[in-house]
């Protein structure tokens, strides 16, 4: 296996800072008490059963989910209900999705001019250089001008990374970003997510792809019925888990 | 070419003769077997339908063709027994744009032009979207200017506007300023807040319960009666307006129909990226909609259209208006269903004209841009 990705941490400057943060769905409680640090710098992989709660998680820390308890901090911003907090926090967080959800009737460039130009008044012309250069780095660069649907499930993928990117965000989400991909798509999407480690992104990565995960990830958490249950370094969680759950979990995914 | 393979001729691969074609299978008399005659429920029906054919187009070619009078005036038509045409020939500019000054006649013509030439940019899809929709919303106010005259050029009054002039206004202005209501109706009865969706859903539903002549006349005889005395809306304009909210509700209803198609997270991309509410709503939701219910929005521009006909009962000259006059001109007495005859053909060649022109957008956006 390739070696180590070593990670260039910040010990001073944390990121994200979750709480004590509570969600119910209805009566179903989704986020038990779960709090957590990310420094600048470092890459989280979280994983887990589904349903254990690891897409809400990470979906509350830009507001596509609303928590009802604790408190969620983004680069020192508070996340309450202000729609200004809210979008400021946005524009910092960018997220990857497993549908990729590209807008299907934008050009590949007029999906990564989109946010620049009317989130952030960047002059498009600025924002088709930027954008250009984000294409060149994920290895699509001849394909602005193609709709969304005229690509392959990889090369969508990589233009949604690109298209989050343009943002120029402080921290990535990534809920699931290959579970919807062909098995052969998914080497190059991780390739695209590797460099961005390398690069010094912060990240935090819901999947499963636990080669990723012991290449780049500073941590891994392991998540079940909405709490976090256990919480290590690649090498310490995949070969020697503590709770009977993970070491289930690990056995699961890991056996086929 | 394969000096190798031509040495061992034993393998060569000989060709049999090709088989006759089958017989039966192509041609006229298969296509008849196979789509009237298939069986005997559906010979029956061909053959009664064929017998009711023939029994009818010798009449329906008489009176069109053969008999009918093509020259000459309402005397030489009346010793024929088919069609009166010169009738129509002599009407046509009264059909078509009532009495609207002979001199002037350029101007209603430019903005029958303007229409025509912004269509075909539209299909060509050379110019961006924001660029369209900003020539479609003004289009309705170049005609309006060009028919009724402003910036110096001579003021027609609107009792002269009339004939299938008067009906595409109507439905030109109708669909144009209904079209961005019936979105943000539809907006507001999806994402609004309980009062703006209780607001929405009040209006469409009141609207949609009520049949247009209503609208129209009370529109037409009730609304003055309501407005302070100083605010004077002629009676074109009432009318307008009533077309306006009768046709947004159900735009409304179409639009609602393709916020719903669009798939979360689409919405869920945007805000992530830190776009604002509305300008996710403007500029991801409502142009996918748009283009998922193009279909039965063109069918409600054919409706609207067809639904300007109704304007004669308030009193205004339409083309159905003129026709109907035209029928009792007393020169020209007795020839009403050649009148109707050609209001019928001419709704006909625009509605169809309508159709195969939003088939043609829809089948350009499916090449390009859908998933």
């Amino acid at each position: 296996m390739t070696t180590r990705i070593e990670s260039q941490i910040a010990e001073d400057e944390s990121v994200i800072e979750m709480r004590q943060v509570n969600k119910w769905y209805g009566n179903f409680h989704v986020l038990k008490d779960v709090s957590l640090s990310v420094k600048k710098g470092e890459r989280i992989v979280i994983c887990g059963p589904s349903g254990s709660g690891k897409s809400t998680l990470i979906r509350c820390i830009n507001h596509l989910e609303e928590h009802q308890e604790g408190t969620i901090t983004v680069n020192g911003t508070i996340l309450n209900d202000k729609l200004k907090n809210i979008t400021n926090i946005r524009r910092e967080v960018g997220m990857v999705f497993q549908q990729f959800n590209l807008f299907p009737h934008m050009t590949i460039l007029d999906n990564l001019c989109f946010a620049p130009v009317w989130a952030r008044n960047m002059p498009r012309k600025e924002a088709e250089a930027t954008a250009c250069m984000y294409l060149e780095r994920v290895g699509i660069a001849e394909q602005k001008d193609k709709y969304p649907g005229q690509l392959s499930g990889g090369q969508q993928q990589r233009v949604a990374i690109a298209r989050s990117l343009c943002m120029s965000p402080s921290v990535m989400l990534f809920d699931e970003p290959t579970s919807a991909l062909d098995p052969e798509m998914i080497k190059e999407v991780l390739d695209v997510m590797i460099e961005l480690a390398e690069s010094g992104m912060t990240m935090i990565c819901v999947t499963h792809e636990m080669s990723f995960a012991r290449l780049v990830a500073d941590r891994v958490i392991f998540m079940d019925g909405g709490e976090i249950v256990e919480e290590n370094t690649p090498d310490l969680f995949f070969d020697a888990p503590k709770i009977d759950r993970t070491q289930k979990f690990l056995s699961q995914i890991l056996s086929h | 070419m394969y000096p190798a393979m031509r040495s061992t001729s034993a393998d060569v691969f000989r060709p049999t003769d090709a088989r006759p074609a089958p017989g039966g299978n192509i041609g006229m008399l298969r296509w008849l077997q196979e789509n009237l005659f298939s069986g005997w429920l559906n010979s029956y029906t061909s053959l009664v339908l064929i017998g009711f054919v023939l029994w009818v187009f010798p009449a329906v070619l008489n009176w069109l063709v053969l008999d009918a009078t093509f020259a000459g005036d309402a005397d030489t038509c009346r010793q024929n027994t088919g069609a009166c045409w010169p009738f129509i020939v002599d009407k046509f500019p009264v059909l078509m744009v009532g009495v609207y000054p002979q001199e002037l006649l350029w101007r209603p013509g430019v903005a029958c032009l303007a229409l025509l030439v912004l269509a075909a940019v539209t299909y060509t899809d050379r110019l961006k979207g924001a660029v369209l929709v900003v020539a479609w919303l003004l289009l309705p106010v170049f005609a309006l200017i060009m028919i009724g005259g402003a910036f110096g050029m001579v003021e027609v009054e609107q009792s002269l506007w009339g004939g299938l002039m008067l009906s595409v206004l109507l439905a030109l202005v109708g669909v144009i300023v209904s079209i961005p209501l019936g979105v943000l109706l539809a907006l507001g009865r999806y994402y609004g807040s309980p009062l703006i969706k209780a607001l929405c859903v009040g209006f469409i539903e009141l609207v949609r319960g009520v049949p247009l002549i209503t609208i129209l006349f009370m529109a037409s005889v009730m609304m003055p009666m309501f407005l302070p005395p100083e605010m004077v809306i002629n009676n074109l304009m009432r009318i307008q307006i009533g077309m306006i909210f009768f046709s947004a509700a159900y735009m409304a209803e179409v639009v609602r129909g393709g916020l719903q198609a669009i798939p979360k997270g689409q919405t869920e991309a945007s805000l992530a990226l830190g776009v604002s509410p509305w300008k996710t709503i403007a500029f991801v939701v409502v142009p996918q909609a748009l283009r998922h219910v193009l279909p039965p929005l063109i069918g409600r521009c054919i409706a609207l259209f067809k639904d300007t006909s109704l304007v004669i009962i308030v009193g205004l000259l339409d083309f159905l208006g003129m026709i109907k006059n035209s029928a009792f001109d007393p020169e020209w007495l007795g020839f009403q269903k050649e009148a109707y005859f050609f209001a019928a053909f001419v709704y006909w060649l625009i509605c169809y004209g309508l159709s195969l022109y939003g088939r043609a957008l829809e089948n350009r956006g499916a090449s390009g841009a859908r998933r």
